[in-house]
């Protein structure tokens, strides 16, 4: 299985503040009565987005200015609570390509990772300054470089983090794990055995 | 300094397979959990790739987060949710996966159903799409919550990619006061260590509260361990352990039994072991407590006062604090205590099972959950169900003014018809007070206790159930 290496990711950002963002704000429970991930997009934010009459709420989602965007920048623990990927599905097939925040929930990072979708760790200042420049031209190019650890923008950059786990397994093209963990199938025979759990 | 090695390290290494090239570890997953909410994907993926299931014998299913809990005959009035359970059912049988359907008697809640079958086990790694299976670190498993495409690799491989945790040992020592319960002592070690707190490291419980602990008493910490930010938390085997094990449908009986001990008792972390952090809480520091807020960690003693803006130590916490009172609409600066409530429910992967409804019916006999409240009393499985009903436990809810309802995740998270209407706010015994969490975009969820629920859905207000049930030391069952 040949895999997209990737480097970086660009594109245009928006803003979504606040910390401790849960995966039940991302995509709220009742949406994943499903069993395909096809159409989560729809459902990104769905309620801190709209009223329950389906009408838009104030949300940079719903920004006009905004509907382009591909970067996703947010604040600290981002992701938190539920272990479902509909979250990270969702805010792929809504159209994002990589997600910049403060800190990130351990689970929904690795979600991320084996889908694709590089998750970078930036400071509160440095995110506020890109928050800023984004918001005052929403169409100003954003460059996510996984390959050096930094974001530029206009004439600005910053150093991001990135675990070099995370960073290799992108820019390898090794984001989703399933052909490695394949490889080692009479190994895990053998464990298995010893360790108990097969006869 | 000592060599000892934590359970964490050990149950690490005794599963590792090697390193992959990114610099993770093939880890290998003794028992995987799956329900009907993140595995139908999985399936469809290796369907897609044309895979098997490699080791069928070691995946175990079972229905919960969807099924309703007041109607017992399918097709179910929700067609999405019924079409989610005949998925389940027909992969169960496909892949030859062993199913607790709902017509075995044994169908519940993943993490109620996995120790009540002795499927749990000490020393074992174990992986579930959800993030509460650190539940099953009670018996000093190492246990993880995954993503679907994980839980794809799970299926195919028995294996999964993942970085070694650090690990925090979190002591809890002395003597916890009268009406304080396993939900307080993790309620406060959350909000002591915040809702991030946990990134990054697997949480060791211990200390004399642990050690006195009961098997589900210590369920109830663990499985809130990831509301801490930890991915895993785990309490070392000891007799507890094996007490609450001996005689369980999947562990080893007759002359296996003893052996079986003694391999699990060597994964107890060594006394020598030096952990990446310590962290010591005195067990008398801990009260009843409640959650004002939006997050896990935005709680305290329920006789605090809530909070206001300018208190928080940052910009960003200020805004926080802000945001999570606007959603709760609670005032800054009273008292949490008699805040109306309009809806209670019991249950959960957190507090669902038998000594939780004992503990509450002890109390609740003879009272009545106050007017205009819904109170809801939800088993955590079909077993605990019996097990109530036995001793005659569901009538005493029944008495008192509770719905009894039949096992599941029910208002928990809410995808089954059991969801608050509009911004009702809820006196809950689950696990997270998230935006939207039980079911309602405007709802709003107050977490504590499984008393303190009874005592608020007695009251009709948040209320110490100290004072409503006048606890006293020798009414007190720790």
């Amino acid at each position: 299985m040949a895999l997209d290496k990737i480097t970086t990711v660009q594109g245009t950002g928006v803003y979504v503040p606040g910390s401790d963002v849960d995966t039940d704000r991302i995509i709220p429970a009742r949406f994943m009565k499903c069993v395909t991930f096809d159409g989560l997009g729809e459902y990104l934010f769905y309620d801190v987005r709209k009223h329950e009459d389906g009408s838009d709420k104030e949300h940079p989602l719903n920004d006009p200015r905004f509907k382009d965007a591909t970067i996703l920048i947010a604040g600290s623990n981002f992701g938190c609570g539920s272990s479902r990927e509909h979250a990270p599905q969702a805010i792929y097939r809504y159209g994002f390509r990589a997600v910049i925040a403060e800190s990130f929930a351990e689970i929904f990072f690795g979600n991320c990772v084996t889908l694709g979708i590089p998750c970078v760790v930036a400071t509160g200042d440095d995110i506020k300054v890109l928050a800023a420049a984004v918001e005052a031209d929403p169409t100003l190019a954003v460059t996510v470089d996984v390959d050096q650890c930094r974001v530029f923008f206009g004439d600005q950059s910053f150093t991001v983090h990135v675990p070099d786990s995370a960073r290799d397994a992108l820019i390898s093209g090794k984001w989703d794990p399933i052909a490695d963990l394949l490889e080692s199938a009479d190994e895990v025979s053998d464990r298995m055995q010893q360790l108990g759990y097969s006869a | 300094m000592g060599n000892g090695k934590s359970l964490f390290e050990k149950v690490w290494d005794a599963h590792a397979v090697r390193e992959l090239s990114n610099g993770q570890t093939q880890l290998i997953i003794g028992t995987h959990l799956i329900h009907e909410v993140t595995s139908p994907q999985a399936f469809g993926m290796l369907r897609d790739l044309g895979l098997k299931v490699r080791f069928p014998e070691r995946t175990f299913a079972t229905v919960d987060h969807i099924v309703p809990t007041d109607e017992s005959s399918e097709p179910f009035s929700d067609p999405l949710a019924d079409a989610m359970i005949r998925e389940l059912r027909k992969n169960a049988e496909d892949f030859g996966i062993t199913y607790f359907d709902l017509s075995t008697g044994k169908q519940g809640i993943v993490h109620v159903v996995g120790p009540e079958q002795g499927i749990t086990q000490p020393g074992t790694t174990i992986a579930c799409g959800d993030s509460h299976t650190a539940t099953h670190g009670a018996f000093g498993a190492i246990a993880f919550g995954i993503g679907t495409t994980q839980v794809r690799d799970l299926l195919a491989t028995q294996t999964m990619a993942m970085s070694k945790l650090k690990v925090r040992r979190i002591n809890v020592d002395g003597q916890l006061p009268p009406g304080v319960y396993a939900k307080d002592v993790i309620l406060h070690i959350i909000a002591q260590l915040g809702a991030k707190g946990g990134i990054g490291y697997a949480y060791e419980y211990g200390g004399e509260v642990f050690d006195n602990f009961t098997m589900e008493e210590r369920m109830t910490v663990c499985n809130m361990s990831i509301e801490g930010g930890a991915r895993a938390g785990y309490v070392n085997p000891d007799d507890t352990t094996f007490e609450y094990l001996k005689g369980r449908p999947y562990c080893p009986g007759g002359d296996a039994w003893d052996a079986a001990v003694e391999k699990w008792r060597a994964f107890a972390s060594d006394p020598d072991t030096v952990y990446d952090d310590v962290v010591n809480i005195r067990a008398e520091d801990v009260a009843p407590s409640v959650t004002w807020g939006i997050s896990p960690d935005q709680g305290f003693s329920v006789t605090g006062t809530i909070p206001r803006p300018e208190e928080g130590e940052t910009p960003a916490e200020q805004e926080s604090i802000r945001e999570a009172l606007e959603y709760m609409k609670l005032e800054p600066g009273s008292p949490i205590k008699g805040t109306k409530i309009d809806v209670a429910f019991i249950g959960s992967c957190t507090n669902g099972r038998l000594s939780d409804f004992r503990e509450v019916a002890r109390f609740i006999k003879g009272r009545k959950v106050a007017d205009g409240v819904k109170a809801i009393a939800v088993p955590g499985s079909q077993i605990v169900a019996k097990l109530c009903e036995n001793e005659g436990l569901d009538q005493v809810f029944r008495d008192a003014g509770f719905d009894w309802r039949r096992a599941g995740c029910s208002m928990c998270l809410a995808m089954n018809p059991d969801k608050l209407i509009g911004d009702q706010l809820c006196a809950s015994s689950s696990n997270r007070n998230f935006k939207g969490r039980q079911g309602s975009p405007t709802g709003r969820t107050i977490l504590m206790s499984p008393l303190m629920v009874a005592a608020a859905a007695i009251t009709g207000e948040v209320s110490d159930a100290r004072e409503v049930f006048e606890l006293t030391e020798l009414s007190s069952k720790c």
